[in-house]
């Protein structure tokens, strides 16, 4: 019986010529990433780790700080590289997002398993990387002993057909797709098929990230050549990617016809069975539009953001909030004026956090408020207080909806 | 060793998130503090109702969401086990390694009334409404997953191995220090 992709990594990291679903396997983990919030308060160090040249550091959760616990975490960082002498270290500064880190670095490998203390690492999937979010003691552990251990889940295959539509973007997939097929926990997901070439790779990512909105365990895609250009942009060489046997054997296969998509939008609590196509959703005012995060603060994010911004003015009593995944996304879209066009049109453009995603710091939302979103999660009291809405739509919903004031297709707003 | 748990059972729902359980702001607290927020939303008031020894037990995908060390916050109050219909892994796995026993009975939430008292061995797998006299077996987990939750969590066992110094091995298996030493996700 063949093996799926997830399946074949695990496989091959165990040392094993085959694993099925429900083995418990150890593996090898190829790179272990840990960010600013395991530092805080305490920080036991260590007496050794494993390899230092298999593990990063970022900053990204709560800098520049936003309170003394968070302060105090970053001298612990700073000595723990410095002690164990860890290179990749990104500090305030040249931080970001840990997910939009992990990218721009070449830090996830196609075939490879990539461990990080944030749940949304599946994002990584995208470049064929067995990535998942894990706990601060096991991220921990792993970078002590190079080690983990994973169980078998079955997969879902997402075969992918046809071509989007240029007013769609990943999330309005992903948002599709969780609503029409709901939760998938304790299953691994993988997206491939003759529609994959036509997703370019910050859509990949969005898709990827949001697997665990869905609770899936790893979110991967196929290897290919839109992938291999990006690497090679990277300088990412050296690689074995993992593609799925013909014969894998697969919880499920759901094909997705991508022609037939159009902007979607999530309501307030869960993304799973909880949407509907933004033209449906009726009139729904907003008091806080939010595009940012590592799902949507890529530099094409901004450009889709700034495209949709350009000219016109974010509505009286709404605020939109404009967070970049990394300083490098930042500075990017400075220097093509995609941050002029936002701000010029009344945006609040952020530094680079897990900031308002996360409801910790830079946009936090009060008692009866609405929020339109772009980032991952749309769980009550996520961003703020729990008698706030959260909507979650694409960054061109969400800029359309900041000038209209209401939830708004972005294919309404003319260019 | 037999990992066991036994005592008063809490029932609640279907997809309780980490952000029901652990707030962002609950973050910017010091764990023991964080700990008295657990379900402050969905259940109010809960964790002064709670006692040491006590089970919470839930239905579908619990746990959905963040990497935070829920599983610790639950040990500060001294929650003796946990039980779902379902777990999200990865708070499976953040239960295991804070120590916490874990065992996943379907159907559980039909079987198991708030208020009864519930027994759940998983060394061999088995499970028990002392209340009702209902009772099963569920697949044992894996040794490797037991003999972590024996160490009493993966720093303690860290600890053991020596990656950790020595001296803390015993006060790590203490959720505050724990979840200290080790830091929070997201």
């Amino acid at each position: 019986m063949g093996m799926t992709i997830i399946e074949r990594i695990l496989a091959r990291k165990a040392g094993l010529d085959t694993v099925s679903p429900g083995d418990t396997v150890v593996v090898d983990v190829d790179m272990t990433v840990l960010i600013d919030l395991q530092f805080a308060t305490m920080w036991i160090a260590p007496n050794r780790i494993h390899d230092p040249d298999k593990l990063a550091v970022v900053m990204d959760h709560a800098v520049p700080a936003p309170t003394i616990k968070d302060a105090a975490g970053g001298p612990h960082a700073r000595k723990f590289v410095a002690d164990f002498g860890i290179s990749r270290f990104y500090d305030v500064g040249r931080h970001g997002i840990c997910h939009q880190v992990i990218a721009e670095n070449g830090l996830a490998r196609p075939g490879e398993i990539l461990a990080c203390t944030d749940s949304h690492t599946c994002a990584a999937g995208a470049y064929n990387t067995a990535a998942r979010g894990l706990g601060p003691a096991e991220v921990y552990s792993i970078m002590c002993t190079g080690t983990t251990w994973f169980q078998v889940a079955p997969t879902v295959r997402y075969e992918l057909v046809g071509a989007k539509p240029n007013t769609v973007s990943g999330k309005d997939i992903f948002l599709h797709i969780a609503n029409e097929y709901g939760e998938a926990a304790n299953l691994n997901l993988e997206f491939g098929g003759p529609g994959l070439a036509g997703i370019p790779m910050h859509d990949r990512r969005t898709i990827a990230t949001q697997g665990a909105e869905v609770s899936a365990d790893f979110s991967t895609f196929e290897p290919d050549d839109v992938l291999k250009s990006f690497l090679d942009e990277r300088g990412v060489t050296g690689y074995a990617a993992a593609a799925p046997d013909p014969d894998a054997a697969y919880h499920d296969v759901r094909r997705i016809d991508l022609a037939t998509l159009e902007p979607y939008v999530a309501r307030p609590g869960t993304v799973s069975r909880n949407g509907l196509p933004v033209s449906r959703l009726g009139k729904q005012k907003v008091d806080q539009a939010f595009i940012g995060s590592c799902a949507n603060g890529q530099l094409e994010d901004l450009r889709i953001a700034a495209e949709v911004l350009r000219g016109k003015a974010v509505a009286p009593g709404v605020r939109l909030l404009v967070t970049p995944a990394s300083q490098a996304v930042y500075s990017e879209a400075m220097r093509l004026g995609y941050l002029q066009d936002i701000v010029d049109a009344g945006a609040v453009v952020t530094n680079s956090t897990c900031g308002a995603c996360f409801g910790y710091h830079m946009g936090v939302l009060g008692p009866g408020e609405v929020c339109i979103t772009s980032s991952t999660r749309n769980f009550t009291g996520r961003m703020g207080s729990a008698e706030a809405e959260i909507f979650m739509a694409s960054p061109a919903t969400v800029a359309a909806s900041a000038i209209t004031g209401y939830i708004t297709d972005p294919r309404s707003v003319a260019a | 060793m037999t990992i066991a748990f036994s005592g008063k059972v809490w029932v609640f729902g279907d997809n309780l998130d980490t952000d029901a359980m652990y707030p962002a702001f609950a973050m910017k607290m010091e764990p023991s503090e964080a700990a008295r927020h657990i379900f402050y939303e969905v259940r109010p008031g809960w964790t002064d109702q709670v006692s040491r020894g006590d089970i919470v037990l839930a239905g579908k995908n619990f746990g959905l969401g963040s990497s935070r060390p829920v599983a610790a916050l639950f040990t500060e109050l001294g929650v003796a086990g946990l039980v779902a219909e379902e777990f999200n892994s990865l708070f499976f796995r953040n239960a295991v390694n804070a120590g916490l026993p874990a065992m996943t009975v379907p159907g559980a939430t039909g079987v198991f009334h708030e208020g009864d008292t519930g027994t759940f061995n998983l060394t061999d797998g088995s499970w028990r409404n002392d209340t009702t006299a209902a009772s099963g077996t569920v697949p044992r987990l894996p040794g490797l997953i037991l003999d972590i939750i024996e160490s009493g969590g993966v720093l303690s066992r860290l600890a053991e191995q020596g990656y950790l110094p020595s001296e803390l091995g015993d006060l790590l298996r203490s959720p505050t220090v724990a979840i200290r030493g080790a830091g929070s996700g997201a």
